[in-house]
């Protein structure tokens, strides 16, 4: 459930947030990266090629650890965390959408959606099934609960993944490149989706995207050269 | 736990030809470890059952358990004696009577004595060593299973010819004795005696049939110059467990060195547990290999399943959780496998229970002693399901430390 956050409290904030990878010759994914994030945002973090869009979202999502700097979910700081307290946060208050769907392919999009609210174990079984039930259909699934994802379109399966990301009504959804390997009809229905999410669930997204059509139409636009943020602006 | 376990349920049934067989693997191994276990026991089983029929369950010996101590020794610390020797005296439990009466106090069985000594019987010019046992045939009945292995004449018979003799249906053979004919048996000290051949018996053991004759205690008594004495008790008990117990208390008793049939037959015993333990090594290893059958699919599922542990991990799953879908796995071919191997291996049983052998000579085995016990299943399935713990354990460690930002970079 999407936790209230106070005025002065951003939803997430990333402070000197730096990742190296260790090498013979050092690799710096982001250096230095500082900004905060509140509640119903819509960013887009681009840039182009190699300048570190995907890796600060798996240092912002928690899958991946900073080698300098930190991330605060809700002020919570989570450098800190052990790999189980982080991941129950990634359950409770994060949701991730990728450029390949990535669901899993023995279930079907009514199981891939009910997963995490499994795992979070705070609903019914019943409850579970309605409750995703109802997020499919909002996103224009009512008609495919019980196709495996092979059984669906690529747009199709992106949205089933955008529910997925809504299960445990999070606070973020990060998405790495979620039209990246659709069409452009698939494109406009995933970020129309992505759009409704901000304005009528307020729930803030953080998209990293290429298509700077896309980005253009996004309310806050982060733009990354090499690991480092070039500009951060409103649009 | 319900979730995790669907999970892995979907990883296998997808994989159904290799889970199939992997889960034969585990099956085998549980299978051919239940028969294998059932027949050992059962030849064990059947062994001792044989053994304890033949043998007393206790039996007090005229002897010391440790020799009596020199009078010197008990004055001087450190004494050697040299050219020592002692006293002659006339070995045996005197006063027979009184110390049965004392045993039946408390003995929960049956008691028999026995005069037992050396002598050879003669018969038309041949001459062949005997063991000689002195007997009350009424007692004797109910200690050992004599009885049972008369095959001409009978036992009771002793009871009601004073100089009657049963003896061994190999050694008569070898003499060409029979039912009603008179021998001569002579001690050790040149007595000798006549004796009518009122039985004769087949034990199965050669060394019994060629060897030993039953005759009325107060005869032998006579013949061995051993008037109202015994060299031994016999007991037959009723609780076979309490055997040691009560040679134990009859030792302390009577001052007479007690066996019990497992101190008896101790090496056995001992020749038993090494047996086993090598089955139960053997029966291991076929559940070991079994394993590698699981190891090896589940190194395969992490393998093709990196993506979805990677998705698990950014929805939220720990890696405890990674880990027990991977363990779960194994543990569910492991399962089905134990499950098939035990059907398997009661189905062999019951096979080998029924095969029959054509035996020429006198040992009477007609068919495999298989001994049916849940305690063979519990623990063959146990060991396979240890095995397949193991086996999926390994790869779902490997599993559970995935990076997953590596696989979601590596799909991109």
């Amino acid at each position: 459930m999407a936790q209230p956050q106070s005025a002065h409290q951003p939803l997430m904030e990333a402070k000197d947030l730096t990742r190296i990878l260790p090498a013979v010759v050092p690799v710096t994914l982001v250096e230095d990266i500082n900004f905060s994030v509140g509640a119903s945002e819509f960013v887009a973090i681009t840039g182009p090629s190699g300048s570190g869009k995907s890796s600060l979202l798996y240092l912002l999502g928690l899958l991946d650890r900073p080698t300098k700097g930190e991330v605060l979910i809700g002020g919570q700081r989570t450098h800190e965390l052990s790999k189980a307290e982080l991941a129950n946060l990634r359950l409770k208050r994060l949701g991730f959408v990728f450029q390949f769907h990535f669901l899993l392919p023995e279930f079907t999009a009514l199981d891939n959606v009910m997963i995490p609210m499994q795992k979070l174990g705070t609903l019914s079984s019943k409850d579970q099934e309605v409750h995703a039930g109802g997020l499919l259909s909002d996103l224009g699934l009512g008609d495919f609960l019980h196709r495996r994802p092979d059984q669906l379109s690529g747009g199709q399966r992106q949205r089933v993944a955008v529910a997925r990301a809504l299960a445990n009504s999070p606070d973020l959804i990060l998405a790495d490149e979620p039209t990246g390997s659709l069409d452009s009809v698939a494109t406009e229905q995933v970020f129309e989706t992505l759009q409704s999410i901000v304005d009528d669930q307020k729930t803030t997204v953080v998209a990293v995207t290429h298509d700077m059509d896309i980005a253009g139409r996004m309310q806050r636009r982060i733009h990354l050269v090499d690991g480092k943020i070039d500009y951060d602006r409103e649009q | 736990m319900i979730l995790q376990f669907r999970i892995a349920a979907t990883h296998v049934r997808n994989r159904l030809r290799q889970t199939i067989v992997s889960t034969l693997g585990v099956a085998l191994g549980v299978g051919f470890s239940i028969a294998m276990a059932g027949l050992m026991e059962g030849s064990q089983r059947d062994f001792m059952f044989k053994l304890i029929d033949a043998i007393p369950h206790v039996e007090i010996k005229d002897e010391q358990r440790h020799p009596a101590p020199q009078p010197a020794s008990r004055v001087y610390d450190a004494v050697a004696f040299h050219g020592l020797r002692p006293l002659e005296d006339l070995r045996g439990i005197r006063n027979p009577t009184e110390a049965l009466a004392s045993l039946r106090d408390w003995v929960d069985g049956n008691l028999a004595q026995r005069l037992s000594g050396q002598a050879v019987l003669r018969y038309s010019g041949q001459d062949v060593g005997m063991t000689l046992i002195g007997v009350l045939p009424k007692q004797e009945l109910l200690v050992s299973k004599i009885g049972e292995d008369i095959r001409q004449g009978s036992f009771e018979e002793l009871g009601i010819t004073a100089n009657g003799l049963v003896l061994g249906d190999k050694v008569a053979e070898r003499l060409g004795a029979g039912l009603g004919d008179t021998v001569t048996l002579t001690s050790a000290n040149s007595v000798a005696k006549r004796f009518k051949i009122v039985g004769l018996f087949h034990t199965g053991i050669t060394t019994s049939d060629e060897g030993l004759a039953y005759a009325p205690l107060k005869a032998v008594q006579i013949l061995l110059e051993k008037p109202d004495i015994i060299n031994s008790i016999t007991i037959r008990l009723t609780n076979l467990d309490q055997s040691n117990a009560v040679a134990l208390r009859a030792e302390r008793q009577l001052g007479f060195k007690a066996i019990s049939w497992e101190e008896a037959n101790e090496g056995l015993m001992e020749a038993f547990f090494v047996r086993n333990v090598i089955m139960y090594t053997a029966v291991g290893a076929i559940l070991v290999v079994a394993g590698f059958g699981i190891f090896n699919i589940i190194s395969t599922i992490v393998h093709e399943k990196a993506r979805d542990i990677a998705i698990l991990k950014s929805l939220g799953f720990p890696e405890g959780d990674i880990q027990l879908i991977f363990v779960l796995e194994g543990l569910v071919i492991g399962i089905l496998g134990a499950l098939a191997g035990s059907i398997l291996g009661f189905g062999l049983s019951n096979y080998l229970a029924t095969i029959k052998f054509e035996v020429t000579t006198d040992i009477e085995m007609t068919r495999l002693p298989i001994y049916f016990s849940y305690t063979h299943y519990v623990l063959a399935s146990f060991l396979a399901l240890i095995s397949a713990g193991v086996a999926g354990f390994i790869p779902a460690r490997k599993a559970a430390a995935l990076n997953p930002v590596d696989i979601i970079r590596g799909a991109a």
